[in-house]
């Protein structure tokens, strides 16, 4: 690896979760807790990037998320790539995957959904990964990907 | 069914279905039973329904119960800002059933999470109004002998009215036959097309009221609102079309019987009134033993 390309220093054990839109970065420090973790982490954004206009990247050291936890970024980061570092070397490499079910993190398009009017956390039914679309576990209506606000 | 909150109609299966609405023949029969003697059930009306408080109330005097409550939220401690998980808290600490209606959609659900006794949803904002399908599916049943194989007519507001979309999922469950009868501004939505195609139930659209309702078992007629048009010029185009009339049921099926949630405004003449396919009012008082029906049934009184 040339120097040149080496803008976030490598971390010896840990995750890097590259392809993050740039815009997202913050999200989804929020979204994996990474904000209220004592590991070391070092992040990049408004890197350049051939499958994203400008693309964040985050190294966390001595981290390993399952997948639950990190298919949480999903919605927002739907072509995040996750390489796990063991020994300075990437021994695996994996993709993010939209969950079935999503608590918290997405908003009910509906105004006049109860959780939009009183302190309730959000839960979703994902009806469709591709063009994403979740039916709301309270006033059963569909958010579509185009009404999509990630709170 | 004891113990379990009626939030959604889609809570309950066909079997649960079928068990209430023969209760609810064996409350009309013998309405008097005091089931709830010594039972407090809470009725909170975070916005007035006169009709579907009276039904409920009804149903609760019926069976002896007491009722705690309020009829509408300016009466309640939400005009000082408490929230409905709260007043959900307090009142399912006093009471043994909570029946609920709430302009909110999804706070029904909501609230039978919260509550330690179960919920009746009577109506949260355009989401869910499972009794009101419950007594359909009663009425339904007294007339026709069945919830079987029955050809199915809904008219009007198939696009934004509840009722309609949860009596298409409930008699889903009874292989019928549908037909939907509506202007072009208030088809049935396509969602609902969707789910009879998963299910391989036939249905029909028609934008004409005419002598196609010679084959129906039901028809079921409902409000068509100014409020529900973009364009004030096609409601004037349509409010009179969607009208049913006495001599338009002549060449109509003896079985037939026209149901109707209620109010009406002019959608059925009122020279219907005295045919005897007209249900409506029947079909009103069918709420209070369908009710009665639920509530035995939800606290494990039968």
């Amino acid at each position: 690896m040339s120097k040149r390309k080496l803008k976030v220093s490598a971390i010896k054990e840990g995750t890097v979760i590259d392809h993050i839109p740039a815009n997202q970065l913050f999200k989804v420090i929020s979204i994996l807790g990474l904000d209220k973790v004592s590991n070391q982490i070092t992040f990049g954004t408004n890197l350049e990037s051939s499958k994203l206009n400008h693309k964040a990247i985050i190294k966390v050291s001595g981290k390993y998320f399952e997948d639950d936890e990190i298919n949480k970024i999903a919605l927002i980061a739907p072509a995040a790539k996750l390489n796990i570092i063991k020994d300075y070397e990437v021994i695996e490499k994996k993709v993010v995957d939209v969950p079935d079910e999503i608590v918290g993190i997405a908003k009910c398009f509906n105004p006049k959904c109860i959780t939009n009017n009183e302190p309730v956390t959000t839960r979703f039914t994902v009806v469709s990964k591709d063009n994403i679309a979740l039916k709301c576990h309270y006033c059963e209506k569909i958010t579509s990907e185009e009404h999509l606000k990630i709170t | 069914m004891k113990g379990k909150s009626l939030v959604s109609i889609s809570d309950f299966s066909k079997e649960e279905i079928l068990e209430i609405v023969k209760l609810a023949a064996e409350f009309e029969e013998n309405p008097n039973q005091l089931l709830l003697d010594g039972k407090v059930v809470a009725s909170l009306f975070f916005e007035p329904s006169t009709r579907t408080r009276l039904s409920f109330e009804t149903a609760i005097n019926r069976l002896g119960g007491n009722i705690i409550g309020f009829t509408d939220s300016a009466s309640s401690s939400t005009t000082k800002g408490e929230t409905l998980k709260d007043t959900i808290k307090m009142v399912s600490n006093y009471s043994d059933l909570i029946v609920m209606r709430h302009p909110l959609e999804g706070s029904a659900r909501y609230a039978a999470e919260q509550s330690d006794v179960p919920v009746i949803n009577a109506g949260d904002g355009a989401n869910q109004h499972p009794t009101q399908t419950l007594l359909d599916l009663y009425s339904i049943y007294k007339t026709q002998g069945t919830l079987e194989n029955l050809n199915i007519f809904l008219v009007g507001d198939l696009k934004y009215g509840r009722t309609v979309h949860s009596l298409l999922m409930a008699m889903s469950l009874f292989n019928p036959i549908f037909n939907f009868i509506a202007p072009d501004e208030l088809r049935i939505p396509d969602e609902y097309k969707l789910f009879l195609d998963s299910k391989s139930i036939r249905y029909f659209e028609h934008s004409e009221f005419t002598d196609i309702i010679s084959k129906a078992d039901i028809l079921y007629m409902t409000r068509v609102q100014r409020e529900r048009f973009s364009d004030p010029i096609e409601y004037e185009k349509v409010k009179n079309v969607y009208v049913l009339r006495n001599s338009m049921l002549d060449n109509t099926k003896d079985n037939l019987r026209i149901l109707h949630p209620l109010p009406r405004v002019n959608e059925i003449h009122t020279d219907v009134d005295d045919n005897p396919k007209a249900y409506y009012f029947q079909q009103a008082e069918n709420g209070v033993y369908t009710r009665m029906a639920i509530m035995a049934s939800i606290l494990g009184l039968k």
